[in-house]
């Protein structure tokens, strides 16, 4: 579903290694980025520098722990949602989820890190994952907001990494771009039957959209001033557009969606302007987000807690899936005498 | 084995007859038939193919990048091997 910028200026990986650089290495750091200049794709196995490789595996691996946490809050309304068609549709947009974790996991496993490390990661709760998961759901409304406003703001974070550089996280961001546009639009659907529902479906709808608007924005990481890795990524053609730029063009599409529900975006600064051609919105509460960067938003407990019962109690299905191919070998084995 | 060392696959998928299969991605399985039907979950939910292939990373032989061109080099003076090289009056037709 979603990555975000979550690297604050303070983190220690921002600070740069102390070793000298060689002579050999400045040359080959020099013709990596001549390569990348030319919009060349790097592959897994050619040079790349320590730096780059490492600020891949973080990003990757932040990217596909967001989708999996991120089935927990819709996954809340599978079994109540209110008709089959909507329910059909939640599961398989809960299932996209899972396989694009696995598609980035996989991404990320190029660059030499292993799966089980980096779920170790997320299960140890060392690793981030996008903001936006720890907030509840509380009610159905919220599903047509996940679907509207988060994978909106994924789709506009998201497709600009189809063309990074690295090119095992550039396919993936295809097929899971390629998936997601179902996902935004089931969403907007959901909350246009609420809009137009009765008095009490369209104060849910206007609820929802309370509630997830500003965390929708800040799901585009600190501004750019704040911003630890911003310039470097966009060397290394990582990164295409500011956090900052993206926000912007968030809410240019946004706004006028909410106006078609009739629904009012929750943000009194909130004006057109004519000249520029952009909306001008209110300022952002970066304190609400790095209290849940720190693990103390409404959700993030829970959210571990639910991803440690998943992997304990799916630890026999691991064992009996090594079990299950142990016997079928055998039986082949004897079979071939 | 522990679920440590569930092998990696590499998948390959023909999205129809008459294409070749295509790599789309990998995944862990405990072996080559549980790859597949984990292939078919992950990577054909929207009718992408019509044939997975799982095949072991560990089979895989790939070339060296850093040998890219001595390997790729040969190739690239030998403009003979291709049909502008050869000078054809333009009365000629169909050739």
């Amino acid at each position: 579903m979603y990555t975000q910028g979550l690297d604050a200026k303070t983190e220690q990986s921002a600070q740069p290694s102390p070793r000298l650089v060689t002579e050999q290495e400045a040359a080959l750091q020099g013709r990596f980025q001549e390569r990348v200049d030319a919009e060349e794709k790097i592959e897994p196995r050619d040079w790349m520098p320590e730096g780059y490789r490492r600020t891949l595996v973080r990003q990757i691996s932040q990217h596909a722990h967001s989708e999996i946490v991120g089935m927990l809050p819709e996954g809340n309304w599978i079994t109540r949602a209110p008709t089959l068609r909507r329910k059909v549709a939640l599961l398989a947009k809960v299932q996209d989820e899972g396989g694009h974790g696995l598609y980035l996991y996989s991404a990320a496993e190029t660059l030499g890190v292993s799966r089980d490390e980096l779920v170790g990661q997320l299960l140890s709760g060392k690793a981030k994952y996008s903001s936006i998961f720890n907030y509840p759901t509380p009610t159905w409304a919220d599903i047509g907001a996940i679907g509207w406003l988060v994978d909106g703001a994924a789709i506009m974070n998201q497709v600009p990494l189809c063309r990074c550089s690295y090119g095992p996280y550039a396919r993936a961001m295809v097929r899971i771009c390629r998936e997601e546009s179902f996902h935004q639009r089931q969403g907007y659907e959901l909350m246009l039957a609420l809009a137009q529902g009765t008095a009490e479906q369209k104060r849910m709808a206007q609820d929802a959209l309370n509630r997830w608007w500003w965390p929708s924005l800040m799901m585009f990481g600190p501004s750019d001033d704040q911003s630890a890795h911003s310039a470097q990524n966009m060397a290394w053609k990582i990164k295409r557009f500011s956090n900052d730029e993206l926000r912007q063009r968030f809410v240019d599409a946004t706004v006028p969606q909410a106006e078609f529900l009739g629904l009012t975006i929750p943000d009194p600064e909130l004006r057109f302007n004519a000249e520029t051609g952009h909306y001008e919105f209110g300022a952002i509460d970066w304190t609400e987000f790095n209290e849940i960067l720190k693990g103390n938003g409404p959700c993030n407990r829970e959210r571990i807690e639910a991803r440690r019962k998943a992997w304990d109690d799916g630890a026999w299905v691991r064992e009996a899936a090594v079990a299950h191919a142990a016997k079928r070998k055998q039986r082949a084995m004897k079979k071939a005498g | 084995m522990d679920r440590k060392d569930w092998p990696l696959f590499e998948i390959f998928i023909r999205p129809k007859n008459g294409l070749s299969h295509k790599h789309v991605g990998s995944l862990h399985a405990a072996d080559a038939r549980m790859a597949l039907d984990n292939a078919r979950d992950v990577y054909t939910r929207r009718g992408e193919g019509v044939s997975i292939w799982a095949v072991p990373a560990s089979s895989i032989a790939a070339s060296d990048p850093s040998e890219k061109a001595s390997l790729f080099d040969p190739a690239d003076d030998k403009v003979y091997r291709h049909p502008t090289f050869y000078d054809i009056p333009a009365d000629v037709k169909n050739i």
